[in-house]
């Protein structure tokens, strides 16, 4: 089984009003010092058979047709 | 004409889109996303709500339904479109709008009787309107700040392509207060307040809205 993980991040550009809110709680929560927090999403993505250059191909194309939105959000793709 | 109004599963406002379609003269039709048929429809509204649980993102699963293959191919042929709200995101995801529909910057969720002013009347659903007309339409989203490259807001702005513009305060971040645009050739326009819900003046904030269904027969009889 072939096993690649996709991580999705909002652009560096594109308010991120999730990360904000993470943000905003933590010195609530007594954690002091921290001064940005962006909020993406990961994806273990299974494929039968062996990793090859083929199936990361194809990852990579999942993710950019539905996993991420490339107007919004930047992604990788990397074994597991 | 014949409206269809699709539904997918977790459209909210596909009855009161079909309603109001019949208020602009129109008979409306019942579109279902599993088909691909468009049943032979003049026009194609995409109604608001939270298809398939806004899982992923808004619109995102949505665009790959069965009937979105033939709206997108509809839609290129220049039958008229309108996204209202999740519809809004959808052909965002489909690439027939450009841009994104982002959470809120202020992360709430938004309910008002909204002030807009309507900057294009050349499209098949805002034909109605008198240019610069100031209008009250509900609002009420939670993924409604509309983003896009400053390349593209530009390219917007200069082709007269915002067809909606929010007055007052920004209610949910959208640059430049952009709340409906259209592509580049105007038959397809996504808006995120809500005109089916103003189309009557027993609920809501009066029928300002109506216009969006009543453009559509001067288009016909154009």
């Amino acid at each position: 089984m072939a096993r690649y993980v996709v991580d999705v991040m909002p652009k560096p550009e594109i308010l991120d009003p999730q990360g904000k809110a993470v943000l905003g709680a933590l010195p609530r929560l007594g954690f002091a010092g921290v001064v940005e927090v962006r909020q993406g999403k990961r994806f273990e993505v299974e494929i039968e058979g062996d990793a090859t250059p083929e199936s990361l191909a194809e990852v990579e194309q999942m993710a950019q047709t539905l996993l991420s939105n490339p107007v919004i959000e930047d992604f990788e793709v990397r074994t597991a | 004409m014949k409206v269809g109004v699709v539904t997918f599963p977790g459209s909210l406002d596909d009855v009161d889109a079909r309603r109001a379609v019949t208020f602009g003269g129109h008979e409306a039709v019942a579109l279902w996303h599993g088909d691909h048929d468009l049943q032979g429809v003049d026009a194609v509204v995409l109604p608001g709500g939270f298809s398939y649980g806004d899982y992923l993102r808004c619109g995102a699963i949505s665009r790959f339904s069965p009937v979105m293959t033939e709206v997108i191919e509809a839609a290129g042929r220049g039958m008229p479109v309108l996204g209202i709200c999740n519809g809004f995101q959808i052909l965002c995801e489909s690439h027939l709008l450009p841009g994104a529909l982002i959470r809120n910057d202020h992360r709430k969720f938004n309910c008002v009787d909204q002030r807009l002013r309507i900057e294009n009347t050349s499209t098949p659903w805002t034909s109605a309107y008198e240019q610069g007309a100031e209008v009250t339409i509900v609002l009420k989203n939670g993924e409604g700040g509309f983003v896009a490259s400053e390349d593209v807001l530009d390219q917007l702005e200069g082709e007269g392509r915002v067809v909606a513009r929010y007055l007052g305060d920004n209610p949910n971040g959208s640059l430049r207060d952009i709340a409906g645009i259209s592509n580049e050739r105007g038959n397809v326009v996504g808006l995120m307040p809500h005109p089916e819900h103003a189309v009557e003046d027993l609920c809501g904030p009066g029928t300002d809205g109506l216009g969006f269904f009543t453009s559509l027969a001067a288009v016909a009889f154009a």
